[in-house]
């Protein structure tokens, strides 16, 4: 408060730059910088580490992608050795390798993070959604209910993941102990391709739920009551509450959410690479996935792993923009 | 102060001659050139990658003796899982943040390491004596263009091993000696006993017998070509297939490691090709609570006859941008000594890379004594410096062609057209 009106005080202060002929540019930072140098100070270090840990290394895989950079022509300067670059700028060739299809490997892959994506943030989402709902009543155990629920949510990724690669386990799993009790043959529950999609799906979605219905329960609890009860008045049919009451409801907390786990979910690394192991056809890879591999198996692929990277993100760049604006005009 | 110090160097130094003089006889003579391994000094950051449970405790031990043998060296020992250590050498060594002085490193790695200049050549230096005592296949694995840039620590090759017992049930007398005879004995074995014959591995390195015994390789670097796809690969990968189709118990692709151990151990499959280090996770198992049921014997051989396998196994290499390069190579030169080889040998189980490290305590070892014969027909992997990137496409192509979604064919027929971008001067057909 006090340093508000300390502020307001000063301001009248203040030369009016329109009369007299303006300062130059030099001359204002200078006296921005006397007067604001307490707020530079503060801000510098959130903007030093952004530089450094965001900024720099985006930039530098900008200019990787630009070039045919590999572990083989980069500088090296070990010990007794000393091997100059000898890596050059191809301009926007990477680029055109992998948006022509030319390198074979990117419109399969990302077909497949598309339908993995949706199909993950979809389903994730309705059994989210579904959750909140129910443990929105009041209920008995409800916060036993929802401690269990959360349970995923907390165990770290990779405990969870290889806890399902031992259920799904076709020679040793509990699945097939299960069925093979209720009298059904085995399953090669990650024996194909498919089954390996439909998988990592289900995990994934096990370790989504959690963040969907957590995040949904706080939207149902901000919907005010009595809506739910003018509706009741009104006539309307439990169902037709939910659609014109709840899911309006919750619009701003849906849009974030699947805003947010669409991110996640194009770039979710730990599921597929730790349920599937290296034995794979390379069939479940997503793009992050396959990028990873060209940068760290075998020699390093810099550039080419770089322009995977920069693809990605402008693909989630155009994404988020795209469903930002959508949900503007949708709700203007 | 002054004096106390120089009595006990001098002490230490008499010590450290009385005991040196037995291990290198080579380069003792070569005066001048070489430093006083004595009176060498500094820390030497050792990486370790043997199972951390059961087998470091006796590179731990030995680490003991060589610093009570150099006690100016010191040795920081830390045990890296072998499954992270690629990348986590690669990532420090290129950076030169963090980088170990010694590391230990799966063979098939060491033309990459050597060609992005990681690893330092190490002929002529203390690291590497005595060659004329290696076994020839480990030692050609740590060749890169003309130079060595390892020392073969401990070595290994696959082999087929079998349930005795299953075979004796079944009536078979031998194992078999072709893939032919395996599909033959797994119908035996399957008729006879109920157990299936075997469980295939479908990685890429359990592919190379199947190559190898029909003359075929990845590619061949003399004449600049991708062979993957060579009509004897084809001929290689159909019998491959045609054992999974016939012979083994489905592969799950997930697990495929350790059902594939699991199967074996519990008597569910009665044979597999597999290499040493496995039997001491198989001994564990209730097929062989008798170790004399396990049985040894060279991989099939294809239709060129001959029964080969790939040279694996582990080279100690020193890195290039070491501190302590001195220390570094004194420090090789004692974990692969012969003593030491044969000490790890009789605990771990491994397999010595000098020949005067199969003493006749280092034979009484089942395994080693049966695998021993065998490691003389195995033969080094293509020596090329992607060879490690080259295995990920062949793997991906070779699942397929195991899960029937792609032919032998066309899956060989892609995984060259993948090797050519991986190997850009060289003719793909």
């Amino acid at each position: 408060m006090t340093t508000a009106t300390v502020e307001r005080a000063e301001r009248p202060g203040r030369p009016a730059r329109s009369k007299e002929p303006g300062p130059g540019l030099l001359k204002s930072i200078a006296r921005a910088w006397d007067r604001h140098w307490y707020a530079w100070a503060m801000v510098a270090p959130v903007v030093i580490v952004l530089g450094v840990l965001v900024l720099y290394p985006l930039g530098y895989g900008v200019y990787l992608s630009f070039t045919n950079a590999t572990a083989q022509n980069v500088a090296t300067d070990i010990g007794p050795v000393h091997v100059p670059a000898s890596y050059h700028f191809v301009g926007l060739h990477n680029y055109w390798q992998i948006l022509s299809g030319q390198d074979g490997d990117f419109y399969p892959r990302l077909e497949w993070t598309v339908i993995w994506t949706v199909a993950c943030v979809g389903i994730t989402y309705s059994i989210g959604l579904g959750m909140a709902v129910l443990l929105n009543r009041p209920m008995r155990f409800r916060l036993a209910y929802r401690l269990a629920l959360i349970l995923p949510w907390a165990v770290p990724a990779f405990v969870g993941v290889f806890a399902w690669r031992l259920m799904f386990n076709s020679q040793y799993g509990v699945f097939n102990d299960v069925i093979n009790v209720v009298g059904l043959p085995s399953q090669d529950w990650l024996g194909t391709p498919f089954a390996q999609k439909v998988a990592v799906i289900i995990v994934n979605v096990w370790c989504g739920v959690p963040f969907m219905m957590v995040a949904i329960l706080g939207g149902l609890q901000s919907i005010p009551n009595e809506l739910y009860e003018a509706a009741e008045m009104d006539g309307a049919s439990p169902l037709q509450r939910f659609t014109n009451v709840t899911v309006p409801g919750l619009r701003p907390v849906t849009s974030t959410v699947v805003l947010l786990s669409t991110v996640w979910t194009f770039n979710m690394f730990p599921i597929i690479y730790l349920l599937l192991g290296s034995n794979t056809s390379g069939d479940t890879d997503i793009l992050v996935t396959f990028a990873y591999e060209k940068a760290f198996v075998g020699i390093s692929d810099y550039a080419g792993a770089a322009s995977y990277g920069i693809v990605i993100l402008l693909i989630l760049v155009a994404f988020s923009t795209f469903y930002r604006s959508r949900i503007k005009t949708e709700q203007s | 102060m002054r004096r106390g110090i120089s009595v006990v160097a001098m002490a230490a130094a008499i010590v450290l001659g009385a005991t040196a003089c037995g291990g290198s006889s080579g380069s003792g003579q070569d005066s001048g050139k070489a430093k006083d391994p004595a009176q060498v000094s500094g820390t030497v950051t050792y990486w370790d990658t043997s199972d951390a449970k059961v087998e470091a405790p006796t590179y731990k031990a030995l680490i003991a003796d060589f610093e009570k043998k150099y006690p100016k060296i010191k040795v920081n020992y830390q045990n890296v899982d072998f499954t992270t250590v690629e990348q986590k050498f690669k990532t420090s060594a290129q950076s030169g943040k963090g980088a170990p002085d010694v590391i230990r490193t799966d063979v098939g790695l060491i033309p990459e390491y050597a060609s992005l200049h990681y690893i330092a050549p190490l002929d002529g230096t203390a690291a590497l004596t005595g060659t004329g005592d290696f076994v020839a296949g480990p030692l050609n694995t740590t060749k890169y263009e003309g130079r060595s840039y390892a020392v073969p620590s401990v070595t290994d090759t696959l082999g087929l091993l079998y349930n005795k017992k299953l075979f004796t049930q079944a009536g078979i007398t031998a194992p078999p000696t072709t893939w032919d005879e395996m599909i033959a004995d797994s119908a035996k074995i399957k008729a006879k006993t109920g157990v299936t014959g075997t469980y295939m591995n479908p990685d890429s390195y359990f592919l190379l017998p199947f190559l190898f015994g029909e003359g075929a390789d990845l590619a061949d670097p003399t004449a600049k070509k991708v062979t993957v796809n060579s009509p004897e690969a084809v001929k290689a990968v159909t019998e491959a297939k045609k054992i999974y189709d016939t012979s083994s118990l489905k592969i799950d692709f997930a697990n495929a490691y350790d059902n594939m151990q699991t199967s074996f151990k519990t008597g569910k499959v009665a044979m597999l090709i597999q290499g040493p280090w496995s039997v001491g996770d198989d001994l564990t198992g209730s097929a062989f609570k008798d170790t004399a049921n396990l049985g040894y014997a060279p991989v099939p051989a294809g239709s060129t006859g001959k029964p080969l396998a790939p040279t694996g196994g582990q080279d100690l290499a020193v890195y290039q941008g070491s501190k302590n390069l001195p220390a570094a190579y004194l420090f090789t030169q004692f974990m692969t000594s012969t003593a030491s080889q044969a000490e790890i040998a009789v605990k771990n189980g491994t397999l010595p890379t000098r020949t005067s490290a199969y003493t006749a305590e280092v034979l009484k070892s089942p395994q080693i004594a049966g695998f021993k014969p065998i490691l003389d027909t195995a033969r080094p992997r293509v020596a090329l410096p992607q060879v490690g990137s080259l295995f990920t496409p062949l793997q991906q192509e070779y699942i397929k062609i195991l899960q029937g979604k792609a032919s032998v064919q066309g899956g060989l027929d892609s995984a060259a057209k993948q090797f050519g971008k991986l190997l850009p001067d060289y003719a793909v057909q």
